[in-house]
């Protein structure tokens, strides 16, 4: 299935991607910052406390994906 | 519950406010809405500044209201220009006028400070008196707090289990969202996109589609009181063109306002705007139907919610999980209008 781009264009967006076929969400500040999580409460405090944390974007591996979402 | 008083949110529809007098409460305010000979939208403060009796149960004279209990009449602005048997009108025989805005289909209303109060400040939804849709409309009064309604409209993983056989499939609930945030302008926008999805009745019997569909779902809530869902239906593969119209595809543009009437009830406004069988009533009927169906259904499950909250103990812890993304979002945002919540997300 497609993964919608992003559809929102300002200056301070704020994503956070549910990655198909897995149950990661991936994070991703406007400043370039991003971070993969599966709880999206903890995802929305490290977005939100921007600039804290986003300096080091390095970005942890995910997990592999733990299911298959449904047919295609 | 607090209220994000300093916004603009939808009272009634334009077609609801006429010669008859309407009431109203939003935010806890009482207000009576009626519309001038001149086919302005006035809405006052719903009690009489002598013995409260309420202004909505009283009478239209010309463009000033008489109170049905003891005859004080005020004009459109509010002002009283007439007391029963004296000549003296009291410096304070006054009741509040609130900006009024109709736009849209809608009539707009702001509680707040006055001064703050700016109309192109109102988020739009132009489908709604665009000859190009044809529009289903209602309203359905809820016995319930205005964020259960928040949290079921950003999230449409329900649909799949409350409203199946209606608007829910499987793959509503089984496909990834994206969720986005523009902080700035506080706008929550979460696109859930199925490539390869069952048609549900409501998409079969309205466009005539048989099989499966590409169908997307692209929500754009504007906090507190207005929700767009961008409903795309095609038969499946059939995707927007690089350029052009999008002219395979099915659109529908489904307009929520959501306005607190008390801390416990909620107007829910609800409009299907299609651009689909414009001139076929028998699918207007069917939309009509099967949405207020869907509405109702919501109602029912919010009512028995807001019941349970109301008599839980305090500091329920709730579960949230991916699907909860958008809503969390919608949350926060508006926990910030409300000026109570510090920014963070909300739980």
């Amino acid at each position: 299935m497609s993964s919608p781009a992003g559809m929102l264009t300002g200056d301070r967006v704020y994503r956070i991607h549910w990655m198909p076929g897995t149950d990661t969400l991936r994070g991703t500040c406007h400043c370039g910052a991003e971070r993969l999580a599966e709880d999206p409460v903890e995802l929305w405090e490290w977005l939100l406390a921007h600039p804290q944390g986003h300096q080091d974007v390095a970005v942890p591996p995910p997990d592999p994906p733990r299911r298959l979402v449904m047919r295609a | 519950m607090a209220f994000a008083r300093n916004q603009w949110y939808v009272a009634a529809y334009g077609s609801e406010v006429g010669r008859d007098l309407l009431a109203r409460t939003v935010l806890g305010e009482p207000l009576v809405l009626y519309r001038t000979g001149a086919g302005e939208a006035v809405a006052l403060a719903d009690r009489c500044v002598h013995r409260r009796f309420p202004l909505s149960e009283s009478r239209l004279d010309g463009d000033t209201i008489v109170c049905g209990y003891h005859g004080f009449t005020y004009d459109q602005t509010g002002a009283c220009v007439f007391v029963p048997g004296q000549q003296r009108i009291p410096r304070t025989a006054r009741v509040t006028s609130f900006p009024v805005v109709e736009q849209d289909s809608f009539i707009w209303v702001w509680i707040g400070d006055r001064d703050r109060a700016d109309p192109a400040a109102i988020p739009r939804a132009p489908w709604l008196v665009d000859p190009r849709y044809a529009v289903v409309r209602g309203m359905a009064p809820l016995n319930a707090r205005y964020g259960l309604l928040v949290d079921n409209l950003l999230d449409l993983s329900h649909e799949t289990y409350l409203h199946g056989g209606y608007i829910g499939t499987p793959e509503v609930a089984n496909t990834p969202i994206t969720t986005e945030v523009d902080e700035d302008r506080g706008i929550v926008y979460v696109s859930r996109h199925m490539d390869d999805a069952q048609c549900p009745p409501f998409y079969a019997r309205s466009t005539g589609i048989q099989g499966r569909i590409t169908r997307w779902q692209d929500i754009e809530y504007h906090p507190p009181c207005l929700y767009l869902l961008h409903s795309r239906i095609a038969p499946q593969g059939v995707y927007p063109p690089a350029e052009g119209e999008d002219r395979e595809a099915f659109h529908a543009e489904i307009v929520y306002a959501i306005t607190p009437s008390t801390e416990h009830t909620t107007y829910d406004f609800w409009a299907v705007a299609r651009d689909f069988a414009i001139d076929d009533e028998s699918v207007s009927e069917y939309l009509h139907h099967s949405n207020h169906t869907v509405v109702m259904q919501d109602v029912t499950a919010l009512n028995i919610l807001e019941q349970v909250i109301a008599t839980e103990p305090d500091r329920y812890q709730e579960l949230s999980i991916n699907i909860d993304t958008g809503g969390l979002a919608a949350r926060r945002l508006l926990a910030r209008m409300v000026g109570s919540g510090t920014v963070g997300a909300a739980r």
